[in-house]
C-alpha cells in the first residue's frame, strides 16, 4: 500500500512543471529556479552597486567637492562594496552552483531543496535592512566595509541594521554552502567519483568549505562590534581594556578567504571554458584541483598582510609576507595550465572566451600586484593607495565578475534555449574590456602618485589620471546595461540553441536539451568517458 | 605552418607586448624614490619585483596570444589532445619558487632595516585626532597641532566656487608643519586618541598606523633639506581626505634655532601653540555645521 502510494507521488513529482505566477518564485524548490533568481538577485545588486560607484567616479571626476558631501560619500564606498561582494559577487555564484553543479555530477536537485529556498530568500530581506539606512536620519554606514572601530562604532543607530543585515547574509551564505558540500558529496551519479568531477564543481566544493569556516568569524567579528557600539563592551576599546587591531586580525581571518571566495569558482567557470573552445581537454587536470585547494589552506595563513603598516613585529611581518608570496606558486600553476590548455588547441572565439581570455591576462595582472603587494617594505608605500583599490578591481571585476560573465555567455543558451546575440556578446566584450582598463589602469599610477584611497577629495596632480578613470567608469558603467539588454533579449526569444550548443563543450550539462528541462537526471545518467567535462579521464 | 611564420608571429607578438609595457611606463606616475634610506630601498625592491611581473608577463601573456594567433579553427588548426607534461609543470613550479626565494631576500633585510629604531637621536610623538595632527617634541617642551590650511579648507567646500587649481597645494598644505632637523634620526612615536590614522608621507617611503590605546613606532634620517608632503592614509571619518601632513625639513643649526624659537617665552609659547589648535578646531567645528 505505502509502497504504491510512494511510487504514485514519485510519479506525480516527475510530471509536474512549474508552478503557475509569482507563487512559483516564492515557494520554488527546483534549483533551477532557485539558481535563476539568485543570478537576477545580483544582477540587480551589480546595478545598485554599480549606481553606487558612478556616484563616487563622478564626485572623483575632478578635484573640489561637486556633488554629494564627504559623509555621503563613505556611505557610499562602504555600500558600493558591501553591496557588490554579498549581493553581488556571491549570489552570481551561489546562483551559478545552485544552476550548474546538479546537472555537472547528475542530480537531480540540491541535496537540501527547501533549505535552499530559504538561503535565497533571506538575501532580499538582508539587503534591504542594509539598503535602508541609507534613508536612516542617522545614515549608512561609512567607515568602510571592513568596519574597522572604533570608526565603524561612531555609526549611528543604523549601525544595528547593518549588523543584522550581515548576519543574515552569512546565514544565507552558509546555508547555500552546506547545500552545495551535501549535494557534491551524497548526489554525484554513479561512475562520477570526485576526480571526475568538471574543475567548476571542485572549486565550489572547496569555496563552500570556505564559506562554512569564516562567515561565522565574520558573524563573530560583527556581533562583538554590535555590543561594543549598544552595550557597552570593550572587546575593541582600548580605553576598556580591548584592542582595535584585534578586530583586523578576526576581521581578515574572515576577510583573506572570502577573498578566494570571490574568485575560485571563477577558476572553475573559466576552466570549463577554455577546453571548450580550444577543443582540447583542460591541462593538468588534477594539478587544477590540488592548486585550487593549496589556495585554499593558503588563504588562512595570511591575512595579515591587509594590515602589514598596523605595528606587527617583524617575525609576525616576515611570516606573513613568506606565507603571501607562496600563494602565488598554486595560483601560477592555474595559468599556466589555461595558456598550455590554449596551445595547439582550435580555438574560436565566442563571447564567453573571448571574457575568459581577458580574465586570464586581467586576472593575471591583478595577482602580479598583488605579488607586489605581499612586498612589506614596498607595502608601506603601496598600502591603502589607489594602487590597492587597482589590484583588488583587477582580482575582483576583471576576475570575479569577468569570470561570472563569460559563465552567464557560456550556459545561458542552456538556461533559455536561445542564442545570444554574438554580434552584441562581443560589443559588450570589447566595450567592457577596453573601459575596465582605462578604468582601473591609471589608479595604479593614482596609487604610486601618492593618492590615497576613500577620499572624496583629491590634490590637483591627481586630476587627469582621476578624470580617464572617471571616464572609463562610465563607459564601463554603461556597458553593463548592455549585458542586461542581452540577458533579456536571449530570454526572450532568439535562435534555438542545440543540446550541445558549442561544438568542444562536453560534460553532463550539455546531455539534456537547451532549455534544460525542469526536471533533469530523475535516473541518473550513465557516465560515459567521452561526455565527461574536461578532466583528465586516464589519470 | 611554415616555420617562417611562426617566428614572424612570436617576434610580431613580443614587440606588441614591449610596446604595450613601454607605453605602460611612459604614461604613468612611479613611486616617489624619496629622500631617506628606507625610500630608496622601497623604491628599489618596487622596481624588482614589477620587473620581474613584467617579464612573467611578457613570457606568460606572449605565449597565450601566440597562440591565439596560431591556433585558431579558422586557420584549420587541429587541436592536440595532450594534458600532461611533467617536465613543464615541475618547471613552471620550481622556477617561480626560486624567484621568490631570491625576492623574499632583499626584502628582508629592508624590513629589517626600517623595524630597527636603535639608535635614534630624536623623538616625536604623533598624536592622530579627528581631523588633524598632534605633534611633540619629546623632551624639549615643544608641542603642536597641524590641520589643512585655511585657503584649501575653503575650497574644498561643497561647491565652493573656488578653483582648487588656484590653490597653492590644495589638500597638501598645514598650518603648521612638522619642522625636522636633516642629517638626523629621528624615531616617532605613534598613536590616535580617537580612531585609526595613518601617518604617511611617500617621499619618507612608508605609512604607519595610528591607533588609540597603542604606540607605534616607526623612524626616519633625511639628508635632503626640503618640503615633503603626506595625507592621512587609513579611513578616519568625513574628513579622512583633509588632514594633510607636511614636513620641513632644516639643516640641523636652522632647526636648532627654529627649536629655540618654539621654545621662546616658554608661557607664550605654548599657549599661542594650543590657542591656535584650539581655535582650528572651532573652525572645524564651524566648518563641520556648515558642511553638515
Amino acid at each position: 500500500m505505502s509502497n504504491t502510494a510512494a511510487v504514485q507521488e514519485h510519479h506525480d513529482d516527475a510530471h509536474h512543471g512549474p508552478a503557475k505566477g509569482l507563487m512559483r518564485w516564492v515557494f520554488t524548490t527546483n534549483h533551477k529556479d532557485i539558481g535563476t533568481l539568485y543570478l537576477l538577485f545580483a544582477l540587480l545588486m551589480f546595478l545598485v552597486g554599480g549606481f553606487m560607484a558612478m556616484i563616487i567616479r563622478a564626485e572623483l571626476f575632478q578635484p573640489g567637492l561637486q556633488l554629494v558631501d564627504p559623509e555621503f560619500f563613505n556611505q557610499m564606498t562602504t555600500m558600493h562594496a558591501l553591496v557588490m561582494i554579498f549581493g553581488a559577487v556571491m549570489p552570481a555564484f551561489v546562483g551559478l552552483a545552485n544552476w550548474m553543479v546538479p546537472m555537472m555530477i547528475g542530480a537531480p536537485d540540491m541535496a537540501l531543496p527547501r533549505m535552499n529556498n530559504w538561503s535565497f530568500w533571506i538575501l532580499p530581506f538582508a539587503f534591504v535592512m542594509l539598503l535602508s539606512t541609507l534613508f536612516m536620519p542617522s545614515g549608512g554606514p561609512a567607515g568602510g566595509w571592513t568596519l574597522y572601530p572604533p570608526l565603524s562604532l561612531q555609526t549611528g543607530n543604523s549601525f544595528a541594521f547593518v549588523i543584522f543585515a550581515i548576519h543574515m547574509m552569512g546565514i544565507s551564505s552558509i546555508m547555500g554552502a552546506i547545500n552545495i558540500i551535501a549535494t557534491i558529496l551524497n548526489m554525484r551519479a554513479p561512475g562520477m567519483t570526485l576526480l571526475r568531477m568538471p574543475l567548476f564543481v571542485w572549486t565550489w566544493l572547496i569555496t563552500a568549505f570556505l564559506l562554512i569556516a569564516v562567515m561565522p568569524v565574520l558573524a563573530g567579528a560583527v556581533t562583538m562590534l554590535l555590543t561594543d557600539r549598544f552595550f557597552d563592551t570593550s572587546f575593541f576599546n582600548a580605553a576598556g581594556g580591548g584592542d582595535p587591531v584585534m578586530f583586523q586580525h578576526i576581521f581578515w581571518f574572515f576577510g583573506h578567504p572570502e577573498v578566494y571566495i570571490m574568485i575560485l569558482p571563477a577558476f572553475g567557470v573559466i576552466s570549463e571554458i577554455i577546453p571548450t573552445f580550444a577543443r582540447k581537454p583542460l591541462f593538468g587536470y588534477s594539478a587544477m584541483v590540488y592548486a585550487t585547494a593549496s589556495i585554499a589552506f593558503l588563504s588562512f595563513i595570511v591575512w595579515a598582510h591587509h594590515m602589514f603598516t598596523v605595528g606587527m613585529p617583524l617575525g609576525g611581518e616576515l611570516f606573513f609576507m613568506y606565507a603571501t608570496m607562496v600563494i602565488a606558486v598554486p595560483t601560477g600553476v592555474k595559468v599556466f595550465n589555461w595558456v598550455s590548455t590554449m596551445w595547439r588547441g582550435s580555438m574560436t572565439f565566442e563571447t564567453p572566451m573571448l571574457f575568459a581570455l581577458a580574465f586570464v591576462i586581467l586576472f593575471t595582472i591583478g595577482g602580479f600586484s598583488g605579488l607586489m603587494l605581499a612586498i612589506v617594505p614596498a607595502d608601506f608605500q603601496y598600502h591603502d593607495t589607489y594602487f590597492v583599490v587597482a589590484h583588488f578591481h583587477y582580482v575582483l571585476v576583471t576576475g570575479a565578475i569577468f569570470g561570472i560573465i563569460a559563465g552567464v555567455y557560456y550556459w545561458l543558451p542552456k538556461w533559455t534555449g536561445h542564442m545570444y546575440s554574438e554580434r552584441l556578446g562581443k560589443i559588450h566584450f570589447w566595450w567592457s574590456t577596453i573601459s575596465v582598463n582605462v578604468l582601473f589602469f591609471p589608479q595604479h599610477y593614482l596609487g604610486l602618485a601618492g593618492m590615497p584611497r576613500r577620499i572624496p577629495d583629491y590634490a590637483v596632480q591627481f586630476a587627469d589620471y582621476n578624470m580617464i578613470s572617471s571616464i572609463g567608469g562610465f563607459a564601463f558603467g554603461l556597458a553593463q546595461l548592455l549585458l542586461v539588454y542581452i540577458v533579456w533579449q536571449t530570454a526572450r526569444g532568439g535562435q534555438k540553441a542545440t543540446a550541445q550548443v558549442w561544438e568542444g563543450a562536453k560534460g553532463l550539462e550539455w546531455t539534456v536539451p537547451s532549455p534544460a528541462p525542469y526536471h533533469t537526471f530523475e535516473d541518473p545518467p550513465v557516465i560515459d568517458d567521452s561526455k565527461l567535462a574536461h578532466g583528465d579521464v586516464a589519470h | 605552418m611554415k616555420k617562417q611564420n611562426i617566428v614572424v608571429v612570436i617576434l610580431a607578438v613580443l614587440a606588441g607586448l614591449l610596446l604595450a609595457v613601454w607605453g605602460m611606463f611612459a604614461v604613468g606616475d612611479n613611486m616617489p624614490r624619496g629622500v631617506t634610506e628606507f625610500s630608496r630601498e622601497a623604491y628599489d625592491l618596487h622596481m624588482i619585483i614589477l620587473w620581474i611581473c613584467v617579464v612573467i608577463g611578457v613570457l606568460v601573456f606572449g605565449a597565450m596570444f601566440v597562440s591565439i594567433i596560431l591556433h585558431r579553427k579558422s586557420r584549420g588548426a587541429e587541436a592536440a589532445q595532450f594534458t600532461h607534461s611533467t617536465k613543464a609543470e615541475v618547471a613552471w613550479t620550481v622556477i617561480p619558487i626560486i624567484i621568490l626565494v631570491a625576492m623574499a631576500i632583499p626584502a628582508t633585510r629592508v624590513l629589517i632595516l626600517m623595524e630597527t629604531t636603535a639608535g635614534y637621536e630624536m623623538d616625536i610623538k604623533i598624536t592622530g585626532y579627528q581631523w588633524k595632527w598632534h605633534y611633540e617634541y619629546m623632551g624639549e617642551g615643544v608641542s603642536f597641532i597641524s590641520s589643512l590650511d585655511s585657503a584649501s579648507n575653503a575650497a574644498r567646500i561643497k561647491n565652493s566656487g573656488i578653483d582648487p587649481a588656484s590653490v597653492d597645494n590644495y589638500l597638501l598644505e598645514v598650518d603648521n608643519r612638522l619642522v625636522i632637523p636633516a642629517d638626523t634620526k629621528i624615531r616617532f612615536l605613534l598613536t590616535a586618541g580617537d580612531v585609526i590614522h595613518s601617518w604617511w608621507v611617500p617621499e619618507l617611503g612608508w605609512k604607519r598606523d595610528a591607533i588609540p590605546g597603542l604606540v607605534n613606532e616607526a623612524w626616519t634620517e633625511v639628508s635632503e633639506p626640503g618640503v615633503y608632503r603626506g595625507q592621512c592614509a587609513e579611513l578616519c571619518g568625513k574628513d579622512h581626505g583633509f588632514m594633510p601632513i607636511v614636513v620641513e625639513v632644516l639643516p640641523k643649526a636652522e632647526f636648532n634655532q627654529w627649536l629655540v624659537e618654539q621654545k621662546g617665552p616658554q608661557d607664550d609659547l605654548d599657549t599661542s601653540g594650543y590657542a591656535e589648535a584650539g581655535d582650528s578646531a572651532a573652525a572645524d567645528t564651524a566648518l563641520t555645521s556648515t558642511v553638515n
